[in-house]
């Protein structure tokens, strides 16, 4: 994602007192979640860029708001982090007034909430994935707009548009975790290569009823296709 | 739920009707070829790493007025609490401030809890202020400290968004002196390989930026010590001058030695001149 910052517009030889420019890099990342049966594989880029310049090479996307559900952010990260703190406050009340694990589908609704509510003064394309007790492993999309919907497979952030191709033709109903976990993994390199405002390394998680996994795929371990 | 605080929360959101007409304004007046007058911005060079034992803050010293320097040693690492302290980029007076306001609340949060404040509690407490103002309040901040959890270090955008992490650099000379970071930085160094390394990130943002200038102030916090070191390096001293005149500095004085320049020929032309009249006018001046 990015952070944008409203000083100055011209360029540095102009103007030294920020380097950081102001200019808005439409939702620049590339985030994606999966569903498999009895759970979600999840993963993220590892860029954060203000302008040219990456302010944060190593970041994580993937933000806990439950123990089970987890979101994947993209879009402006000042929003992004605002929103997720307070869906985090809310789904912890909510949890705790309900004394059971929350829905995923409670999640999404309070993030579209959030999203549609305030779309005129936000960016923010959100996925929230989990596991739950009821209907298991689930993916719904919250894209700019506040728009919600579930879907089996999801991708976000401006490196979304180079592997739409690519999960389409891939994905299969029914992958085991492994699979699901390399297709992942390789349709995040494969945008990583080719979209400029994402890259670094590959942050995956699987979220199931056994808890979260965690793991990080670094630039060297990535897969490798072939190059041109 | 009470929240102890002097910053009294705005219901129903912040009015942003000004910052508009501002902008008005502000092209109306370049229409007219004037300029509105420029805030006093801290260019700057400020880093953090976080090393074995604690956290090491680095600052340069230079406040800039456009492209005049305002203020040749300023401070820009401030207090928020006895273990967290945190530098400051953007307009100064943003930064100064924004770490006021929020010191002040930290100290009634720790007050409130009985317990030394943390890190990441100052961090948001930053985050949802300036979020909350969109960007407007210019503060590009690092913040570091330890507390019960160890030491951490975190950036902060004016937009209200934070990243938590082992090195960071903010402000203009940021890419210089994360280039010094990206190259030497290990993890768990030792303290006075630390102290070196913020030097010369800072150093690099001074030398190589024109935002950043003067000396560099560091400030080591580990448990239960803080070490403010101001200024830990005068990096560019003030040069003395070469004319002296019994021993005293003369100040200004231009005056080449005679026979300096060569004299090729003279002619001297009297002007005849008649006195015609001649007074006296005493001035009073008492």
């Amino acid at each position: 994602m990015f952070i944008s910052q409203n000083f100055e517009m011209d360029s540095f030889s102009q103007n030294p007192e920020f380097t950081i420019h102001s200019f808005f890099t439409f939702l620049d990342t590339t985030i994606m979640a999966v569903e498999f049966e009895g759970g979600v594989v999840i993963g993220a880029d590892s860029r954060t860029t203000t302008g040219a310049y990456i302010a944060n090479r190593v970041t994580d996307k993937l933000t806990p708001i439950h123990e089970r559900i987890f979101c994947c952010r993209s879009g402006s990260a000042a929003d992004t982090q605002a929103i997720a703190d307070a869906v985090t406050y809310q789904l912890g009340f909510h949890s705790i007034e309900l004394d059971e694990a929350p829905l995923v589908q409670t999640a999404a609704s309070l993030f579209r909430e959030m999203c549609y509510r305030y779309r005129e003064e936000l960016m923010a394309g959100i996925i929230v994935a989990g596991w739950d007790p009821r209907r298991g492993g689930q993916v719904y999309t919250v894209p700019v707009g506040g728009m919600m919907t579930r879907q089996p497979v999801s991708v976000g952030g401006s490196g979304s548009s180079y592997i739409y191709g690519y999960v389409d033709s891939n994905y299969r109903a029914g992958m085991s975790k492994e699979e699901c976990l390399k297709f992942t993994a390789e349709a995040l390199t494969l945008a990583m290569e080719r979209d400029g405002s994402s890259g670094g390394v590959v942050r995956l998680a699987v979220i199931s009823e056994q808890g979260v996994e965690r793991q990080v795929i670094l630039g060297n371990q990535l897969p490798k296709f072939s190059t041109v | 739920m009470a929240t102890v605080s002097v910053c009294q929360y705005h219901r129903g959101g912040f009015s942003f009707e000004n910052c508009k007409r501002n902008a008005l304004l502000e092209a109306d007046i370049n229409k007219l070829g004037f300029s509105s007058p420029a805030a006093r911005k801290t260019g700057t060079t400020i880093c953090g790493v976080v090393y074995k034992d604690g956290v090491v803050l680095g600052a340069d010293t230079r406040a800039t007025e456009g492209m005049v320097v305002a203020d040749k040693n300023c401070s820009k690492i401030h207090y928020i609490s006895p273990n967290v302290y945190c530098c400051g980029a953007g307009t100064a007076a943003d930064t100064e401030m924004t770490t006021q306001i929020i010191s002040s609340n930290l100290e009634l949060h720790s007050l409130s809890t009985g317990r030394l404040p943390r890190v990441a509690t100052a961090n948001r407490m930053l985050k949802q202020m300036l979020f909350r103002y969109q960007g407007y309040i210019g503060a590009a901040l690092v913040l570091g400290g330890v507390d019960s959890t160890g030491p951490q270090l975190y950036s902060i955008y004016p937009h209200g968004s934070t990243d938590k992490l082992p090195y960071v650099t903010m402000g203009s000379g940021s890419l210089a002196a994360m280039a010094v970071f990206e190259d030497r930085y290990r993890p768990n160094m030792e303290e006075e390989e630390a102290k070196r390394l913020v030097r010369d990130a800072i150093a690099a943002g001074i030398f190589n930026d024109l935002g950043s200038g003067s000396n560099i102030d560091l400030c080591v916090i580990t448990k239960g010590k803080v070490d403010y070191l101001r200024p830990h390096d005068v990096a560019n001293k003030k040069g003395v001058r070469e004319d002296k005149i019994n021993g005293r500095p003369e100040t200004g004085n231009y005056r080449y030695k005679h026979g300096t320049t060569g004299v090729l020929t003279k002619a001297v032309t009297h002007l005849n001149l008649e006195v015609v009249e001649e007074s006296v006018q005493t001035m009073d001046t008492t």
